[in-house]
């Protein structure tokens, strides 16, 4: 499944006092099968623009194609249902959209809303919880008994029983542990990995985005400022300044490593990559 | 002079399982500390309970001195405020500028100051151009700016930030931090940060580690990371400094115990260079 923006707007409440012009004539294309993170600074547009993606907002200028779907300005869709049953979004906060008396019953409301019979529900439902981490002894629980870091895999297997093709993630770790939320950011790479599903993430956390995923956007202002490939962002000090993003601590730490004289490559991005580069000038 | 004392602090949602178990923690004055521990681990709930806004099941509670009862509400509700993780928790106006007018009105602040206290907030966390913008169409950090905005201006002498930074993008986050850091220089304000950025905690005075609604710990910043078997029992973060120096110590390589990078990054290259 392939995403394109073609020349994308987007006004909130247009022709009042409230007008406001969240998205300005973005052109992107995702594609399909990677992990890709969107990032930039706050209100700078993000959560706008992965709204799009299933018809949650429409365009007020431009064009938004999902695989063989496409959504106009000015045009209602008929087939919108259609569309959201291939795009899982996850909202920041998800553990708000928890609504049902058990666990089980809030995942497989997904499913059965798109027409699966009880049965086969149930048994998506089952399958999402588990890749979640939420053990069979829970199912029947209360989803109000739970943590929020429960709350939130629960509400994302919600997402995951739909069986989407694509996955768009709202700062899904916002608030999270750190442990908690480096198994989060694992189970979402699996997920784009083993079932080739494609993974959007709208993320502050640059640690995660070095890590895990493929791809960088960068949005400012409401407009698209870059794509690229993960380690040309993180390699090249003035791509991150342009976007206005803190690097993260390992290229921090490169910097004052290299006002203190010692430079060393680019594409060391990691720790263990780091000590060893070290250890090896200590030698020489 | 203790800002906050808790002794045998209580509290369950159910009458079963104990969320806060005789806690006992107490927080100077003026100083800045971090809680810190797993999702589930009791911290909101502790910070609700310093508020009043859970009722405790047992202990005692002393803001400012002053015992936390029922009939101390009011008063003890002028000195300390909150500033929650998810913002949508606490917004009432309909514009930017009316909420954070709500909490000024609360406390009673004259009608012809108001204005310029709220521009004067609005301005210190960056959000001007949004005074007559709704609360609900804001973006999510920006959201967070107008929450601790709002709490900032009561002229509070204890704050409470539960996560209040956690959408904020990482030079947002930055801000934000400078101008509490330097609200609480100015007017020496007792700032209490729940917060999972370990970058953070290495930068308060003190560190509270809360499990299972159990005080686990407590100390300055390198007391707690040097105690590395709690750090990994319990799956805390270390900071990145201590992730170097322990892949390099793997490598035979020693460095000695700072919490700064560039301090680090200084030793390491005066070593190499000297080789």
């Amino acid at each position: 499944m392939s995403i394109c923006f073609e020349k994308l707007s987007h006004e909130y409440s247009p022709g009042t006092p409230f007008a406001f012009l969240a998205l300005k004539d973005i052109n992107l294309t995702f594609a399909e099968g990677k992990m890709t993170a969107i990032i930039g600074a706050t209100g700078s547009g993000k959560t706008t623009l992965v709204q799009h993606l299933n018809g949650l907002l429409l365009p007020t200028e431009g064009r938004v194609t999902v695989n063989d779907h496409v959504i106009e300005a000015g045009k209602k869709y008929p087939k919108i249902k259609d569309l959201r049953k291939g795009v899982g979004l996850v909202f920041q906060f998800a553990e708000n959209q928890l609504f049902e008396e058990t666990i089980i019953k809030d995942v497989s409301f997904g499913p059965k809303n798109f027409g699966a019979t009880e049965e086969e529900a149930r048994e998506r439902a089952v399958r999402s919880l588990k890749i979640v981490g939420i053990t069979e002894d829970m199912f029947e629980k209360s989803p109000l008994e739970l943590s929020g870091g429960q709350k939130r895999r629960v509400a994302i297997a919600g997402i995951l029983a739909m069986r989407p093709r694509i996955l768009v993630l709202d700062e899904p770790t916002a608030g999270l542990d750190p442990q908690g939320a480096a198994n989060m950011m694992e189970l979402f790479k699996r997920i784009n990995k083993e079932n080739g599903i494609t993974v959007l993430i709208v993320t502050h956390n640059m640690e995660h985005v070095l890590d895990y995923c493929d791809e960088v956007v960068v949005l400012g202002k409401g407009r698209l400022l870059m794509q690229t490939d993960i380690s040309t962002f993180f390699e090249n000090e003035e791509y991150m300044k342009k976007a206005g993003i803190d690097p993260p601590s390992i290229v921090r730490f490169k910097r004052f490593l290299k006002e203190k004289g010692l430079e060393l490559p680019a594409d060391v991005l990691s720790i263990e990559e780091l000590a060893a580069e070290i250890a090896g000038r200590y030698r020489r | 002079m203790k800002a906050i004392e808790v002794r045998n602090l209580d509290f369950s949602y159910d009458k079963e399982r104990m969320v806060v178990d005789k806690a006992t923690f107490s927080i100077e004055k003026g100083t800045y500390t971090t809680i810190i521990g797993h999702n589930g681990s009791g911290k909101s709930t502790i910070a609700k309970l310093l508020l009043g806004l859970l009722e405790k099941a047992g202990g005692e509670i002393y803001i400012d001195g002053m015992e936390l009862t029922l009939e101390n509400l009011p008063k003890i509700r002028n000195r300390i405020g909150i500033v929650f993780q998810n913002p949508d928790n606490q917004f009432i106006g309909s514009t930017v500028r009316d909420d954070i007018a709500f909490g000024l009105e609360n406390h009673c602040v004259p009608q012809e100051q108001m204005d310029g206290i709220i521009e004067e907030y609005a301005a210190r966390v960056n959000m001007s151009d949004f005074l007559e913008s709704e609360p609900t169409k804001l973006s999510g950090g920006q959201k967070q700016r107008v929450a601790i905005a709002s709490v900032l201006a009561m002229n509070l002498n204890i704050i409470v930030f539960d996560e209040a930074t956690s959408m904020l993008d990482p030079s947002g986050k930055r801000d934000i931090n400078r101008l509490i850091k330097q609200l609480h220089k100015e007017r020496e304000i007792t700032i209490i940060s729940i917060t999972h950025d370990i970058e953070e905690v290495a930068q308060s005075d003190n560190v509270i580690v809360v499990e299972n609604g159990r005080i686990a710990m407590t100390g300055t910043p390198k007391e707690i990371f040097r105690n590395e078997k709690v750090m990994v029992k319990m799956q805390l973060d270390i900071p990145f400094v201590y992730k170097v120096k322990k892949e390099l110590q793997k490598k035979g390589i020693r460095v000695s115990d700072t919490l700064s990078m560039e301090r680090m990054a200084e030793e390491i290259c005066q070593s190499v260079l000297k080789n």
